[in-house]
Formats: structure tokens, sequence, C-alpha cells
């Protein structure tokens, strides 16, 4: 069964995106649309939502919206790191395929950290087993475990902790 | 000066599109064509979405939209046959 | 103005597109053009919309969508092609350094077959990844 939390997240967001679906916003859509989520978020589905991990405490939504800025930053910086290689007449690569450890419990957490490792500079996750991840490293400074841990998912890691451990 | 930014804008993302089809043309496996067909998608979507702009209507945006579904849908069914099929 | 500053934005986020397209064409194989296609191309993108959203506000609502459902599938999409990829290494001729994922599978693949061995006398053939 699906917790209440689960569905009211479920809710808002389908709400959301029907409201931006339908931008110069009226009253009775948005009506219809409210109505419409709430039907689909109460439906008795089976299995656990994993929005239900998300916690909805002021410490974790102030961590959430700092991740969005360390997220962007990431995206940025790894995009440069992909203009100098691609440009650089000698292609600057050592890859590897390395191993790296996550202490996040949750299937949302672990979602969002192995995207934000393939979206950040120069790293690319593979395969998720158990507590490893496997990440494909397209410059390989640190071939042993906790190296890399500490270069690739620490840096996330202490914000994901809080927002959905 | 906006529109011909713009414009300049759009012919570098066709550009992009065309270099693109030139790495999903030459392969040499089916994974790099998969990729090359991801990245393509991605820019088609953006693409459509200029032409909604260019033409001034809204339903290409949401062409855009089903586009974007689509083509990510067919890339993970692609890039899940290719891991167990073969 | 603010047509002037989606516009710039737009050509922003096409110059990230024909970098991406520049790695996919320069680089050796599969994983590194995943490196620039994915990483690229989902900049390039957010940029070149949020440059649309600028010039026509009434697009703006869409185009979040949008933007929300490329970062979102981007890397998904990108994660089911790395494993593709991985499966075939040996085929497509990946090069890569240290490969911890192959030592684990050549880890779990010795492991089951000595566990087979255990159990039956006839030894089994080891087939795990056939690429």
């Amino acid at each position: 069964m699906r917790t209440l939390k689960a569905r009211l997240i479920g809710f808002l967001g389908l709400w959301v995106v029907w409201l931006l679906l339908t931008s110069p916003w009226s009253a009775q859509e948005a009506l219809v649309g409210a109505l419409v989520a709430a039907f689909i978020s109460l439906l008795p589905l089976a299995g656990r939502s994993p929005l239900g991990d998300l916690r909805v405490t002021p410490k974790a939504l102030a961590y959430l919206f700092l991740y969005f800025f360390v997220f962007l930053k990431a995206l940025v910086l790894s995009n440069l790191d992909v203009a100098f290689r691609v440009l650089h007449p000698k292609l600057p690569i050592a890859p590897g395929i390395v191993k790296v450890k996550t202490r996040l419990r949750t299937s949302l957490g672990r979602l969002l950290l192995t995207s934000s490792i393939t979206l950040t500079p120069g790293t690319i996750t593979v395969e998720l087993r158990g507590d490893d991840i496997y990440v494909h490293w397209i410059n390989v400074t640190a071939a042993d475990s906790a190296g890399a841990t500490a270069a690739i998912v620490q840096g996330f890691e202490k914000y994901l902790e809080v927002i959905c451990g | 000066m906006a529109e011909t930014v713009f414009l300049v804008a759009v012919g570098l993302a066709a550009g992009a599109l065309l270099l693109a089809g030139i790495r999903f043309a030459r392969g040499p496996w089916a994974v790099d064509r998969t990729v090359a067909l991801d990245a393509m998608t991605i820019i088609a979507t953006s693409l459509i979405v200029a032409f909604a702009l260019l033409a001034g209507r809204r339903i290409y945006l949401d062409v855009a939209l089903v586009y974007g579904l689509v083509g990510f849908v067919g890339v993970v069914a692609v890039a899940r046959y290719l891991e167990g099929g073969l | 103005m603010l047509a002037i500053v989606g516009a710039f934005l737009s050509l922003l986020g096409s110059a990230f597109f024909v970098l991406a397209a520049i790695g996919l064409l320069r680089m050796p194989d599969a994983l590194n053009r995943m490196q620039a296609g994915t990483k690229a191309t989902t900049l390039g993108s957010i940029l070149f919309l949020l440059g649309i959203g600028l010039m026509r506000p009434d697009f703006l609502g869409r185009i979040i969508i949008l933007i929300l459902f490329i970062v979102l599938t981007n890397p998904v999409s990108s994660n089911a092609l790395a494993r593709a990829a991985h499966a075939w290494r040996d085929r497509i001729g990946l090069k890569m350094t240290p490969d911890a994922l192959a030592e684990a599978e050549a880890e779990a693949a010795a492991l089951a077959s000595s566990t087979a061995e255990a159990a039956s006398a006839k030894p089994t053939s080891e087939v795990q990844h056939d690429a």
C-alpha cells in the first residue's frame, strides 16, 4: 500500500505538470486537473512508490533547494570538461570503470545519485549492484574504490542523505 | 537582431544533427549508432520547438513533447535489446 | 531585450549541440562517445529551450516540462546504453585500464561455476557473458 505522503507528493506532481501543460491558466482547467490528479493518486495501486522516500522536513526541503544549485554547477563544469576534451587536439582521455560505494538506502536517493553521476564531469553510471555503483570514468585519477568514492560520490551524497537517506 | 542570432543558432543545431548523423551512418557497431540516435533525438526535439517558434504555432510544442517521449522509449528499448538479445 | 538574451542563450545551447556532435565523431569508442553525447546535449537543450522560452514567454510552461523531461530521462537512457556497451565490450573493442565491473562479473562467474561443480559431478562450461 502507498503511504499518504507518497500519494500527496504524487498528486502535487501530477497537478503541477497539468498546470504547466495548460499554461495560460483558467480556473476551470485547473479544477478539472486537480480532480483527475486526485483520482489518479488515490487509485489502489500495488507496490510502494519511491516518491514516499522524499522527506518533507524544512531541513530536507532546504537541502533539496541547495542540491539544485550543486547539480547545476556540476552540469556546467562537466560540459566545460567535455568541451576541453573534445576540442583538445590530442584527446586527453584515460578511460576506465571504477567501483564506488554508496550509503544511500532508498530507491529514490539512488536514482537521483546515479543520474547526477551521469551528468557530472567525466563519469557515467554503468551498473548498480547492491551498494556498489560501477562508474565509467573518462580520465581515471583514483583507481581504488575509496579514492574514487571520495572524488565522485561524496559531494552529492552529503545532500541526498538529508533529502531522502 | 534577435531573429538573425536565433536563425544562426537553429543552423548550428541542424549542423550538429547532421554531424551526429555521420556517426549514425558510420557506426561501426549497433551501440555506436544508438548513442548517435540518442543525441539526435534530443537535438531534433529542440529543433521542433524552434520550428514552433518560427511558425508561431503552439501545437508543435506538443509534437516535440511526444517526439521526446517516443524517442526515449525507443532508445531504451534498443539498448535493452542489445544488452540481452545478442 | 529579453528576445536578444533568449537568442544568445539559444546560440550557446546550439554550440553545445555542435560540441556533442564533434565528440561523437572524435571519441574512440562507444562509452567515451556517450560521455560527450549525453552531457553536452543535456546542457545544450536546456539552454536552447530556455532561450526560446525567453523569446516567447507563452511557450514557457511546456518548455519547462520538456526540460524536466530531458534532464530526468537522458541519464536513464545513457545508463541503459552504457550497460549494453559494456555487455559488448570485447566485440566492440572497449579499452579501459581498470575495469572493476568485468572483474566483479568474472568473480561471480568463478563462484557460480565452482559451486555448480561441487553440486554436480560433471563440470559446467562457463557461459556467463557471451557478448
